[in-house]
């Protein structure tokens, strides 16, 4: 489980995150949410110590991650695994050389193991022919996958994923998500995605926490979010005619 | 001042939190590759054309009847030795090494692609930057000899071919009052531009935020304050080791 306490953050006098609370959950696909500026990413590099809160603390089970020192750090951040938002794969290394680079640097597998965990992980996003494919020359849902694999290869504790389905069509969309989903609940990990896209929210949403103006304006799961009495989630949950149209069936 | 702190600060950072030996081995072996062996050709032709100048215009210049003309390739000797080859090199080294590794970080940061080895829990600074301020380290000197030799040998085939100086004055000249230590001077030189160039232009990149314009910057910012850094240092050591 991750636990965040008052967390702040300012960029100048630009007061991003204004104390924000919550826990992610163990074996769940915990969701931030929120339109676009509200510091939902800003939120998650601080959870995952990209950038320093000015005030708060982030707990990985029980482990003071904000203020440890750089031993704790490194053994917090070797059980992490992470999908950015632009998949961020090493352009100069193949699909294989990309999932493999964890396994080279942090871990002392031979290279039959490796080579081993490489295939499993490439063949459970379905990428199994991909490997020798450089990061240019794969379209973006399967540069996610990458992604994905290399997040997974090291067995990590805990999966963040920054808006997994941006730029991406609404099937390859699910796939993704479904895809996410399927790893946190096979794993039992604490797995974090930010994301404004609906579709992910209804589809993998175990535990919601919408963001609104640096503040946590409501925490929930996919069923409750539709009955919520808060202004501004409605205004974000209902924007699009599609979710209006099921909230009139309701 | 602040840049310089951070700079500092930066510096630190590539020896602490360090993977293993091997994994910073063949990262050592690609970036001599990529900084030493890839600047060969542009060494080449610059210092084989700046030695032919320099004979040319050494022999323009020296017009006496009372002056030897051995003392044209003594000339070409020493200033290649001392100037021509460690600094002009190092400004060429700046534009092409330089910009290179601002470029590549500049890119990789922009693209998370090292804010993914910070939450893998790799130091990025040292993972990145160290093997190639290393490898520079290790490569210029090398390209400063090759330098230095293709110099001295496009002058003599300038002065042969044009007839400016006998070849048997031009091996006398550049063996005449032969100063060992100014090859060591040279090459000391050599080490401190090439980790200001590396070093300096890894900081730039490292640190770029923004997009493909912000990336420009800083390959440009990167050769700009490099060339400003040379110059400086070439004072500061002829001052301390010569003056």
């Amino acid at each position: 489980m991750i636990e965040i306490t008052n967390i702040q953050k300012s960029f100048g006098d630009k007061e991003v995150l204004k104390g924000i609370d919550g826990q992610f959950y163990k074996g769940q696909a915990n969701l931030i949410i929120g339109s676009s500026g509200t510091g939902k990413s800003v939120l998650l590099k601080n959870i995952v110590g990209l950038i320093k809160p000015n005030e708060g603390e982030v707990l990985y089970d029980g482990r003071n991650f904000t203020h440890g020192d750089n031993n704790l750090k490194t053994e917090v951040r070797r059980e992490m695994g992470m999908l950015f938002q632009g998949s961020a794969l090493f352009d100069s290394m193949t699909v294989q050389q990309n999932v493999m680079f964890p396994l080279n640097v942090l871990t002392k597998m031979s290279v039959e193991e490796k080579s081993e965990r490489v295939n499993f992980c490439l063949q459970r996003v379905g990428l199994e022919n991909a490997h020798k494919k450089m990061p240019s020359e794969i379209s973006g849902g399967m540069k996610k996958r990458v992604g994905i694999a290399r997040a997974i290869v090291n067995n990590p504790n805990y999966l963040f994923c920054d808006e997994p389905n941006s730029g991406l069509d609404p099937q390859t969309s699910i796939t993704i998500d479904n895809l996410i989903k399927e790893i946190t609940d096979e794993y039992e990990i604490t797995t974090v995605v930010v994301t404004h896209d609906m579709n992910s929210v209804m589809e993998i949403g175990d535990h919601i926490m919408f963001l609104y103006k640096g503040h946590k304006l409501w925490e929930g799961d996919n069923e409750s979010i539709l009955h919520a009495d808060v202004e501004e989630l409605n205004n974000f949950v209902f924007a699009n005619k599609m979710m209006r149209r099921i909230k009139s069936n309701m | 001042m602040r840049s310089l702190g951070k700079y500092i600060i930066f510096l630190g950072n590539l020896v602490v939190r360090r993977e293993s030996f091997s994994t910073y081995l063949s990262l050592f072996f690609d970036e001599c590759i990529k900084i030493g062996y890839n600047s060969i050709f542009i060494v080449t032709i610059v210092s084989s054309f700046m030695g032919a100048v320099t004979t040319i215009q050494t022999a323009y210049n020296l017009v006496s009847p009372l002056i030897p003309n051995y003392v044209i390739s003594l000339v070409v000797r020493d200033m290649t030795v001392l100037e021509l080859a460690p600094t002009i090199i190092a400004i060429v080294f700046a534009g092409k090494v330089g910009s290179n590794i601002a470029g590549e970080l500049g890119t990789m940061r922009i693209t998370e692609q090292i804010d993914a080895l910070e939450v893998m829990g790799i130091n990025a600074n040292s993972y990145l930057v160290l093997p190639k301020v290393l490898a520079s380290m290790v490569t210029y000197p090398m390209l400063v000899v090759l330098a230095g030799f293709l110099s001295i040998y496009g002058g003599y085939l300038t002065s042969v071919l044009t007839g400016v100086v006998t070849g048997t004055e031009y091996v006398y000249g550049i063996r005449f009052e032969f100063i060992p230590f100014n090859v060591t001077f040279a090459l000391i030189k050599a080490f401190v531009f090439a980790f200001l160039v590396a070093s300096i232009s890894a900081f730039k990149g490292f640190y770029t935020s923004g997009g493909a314009l912000e990336v420009g910057k800083s390959s440009t910012s990167a050769v700009t304050t490099s060339c400003i850094a040379i110059l400086c240092a070439d004072y500061a050591l002829a001052k301390l080791l010569l003056g």
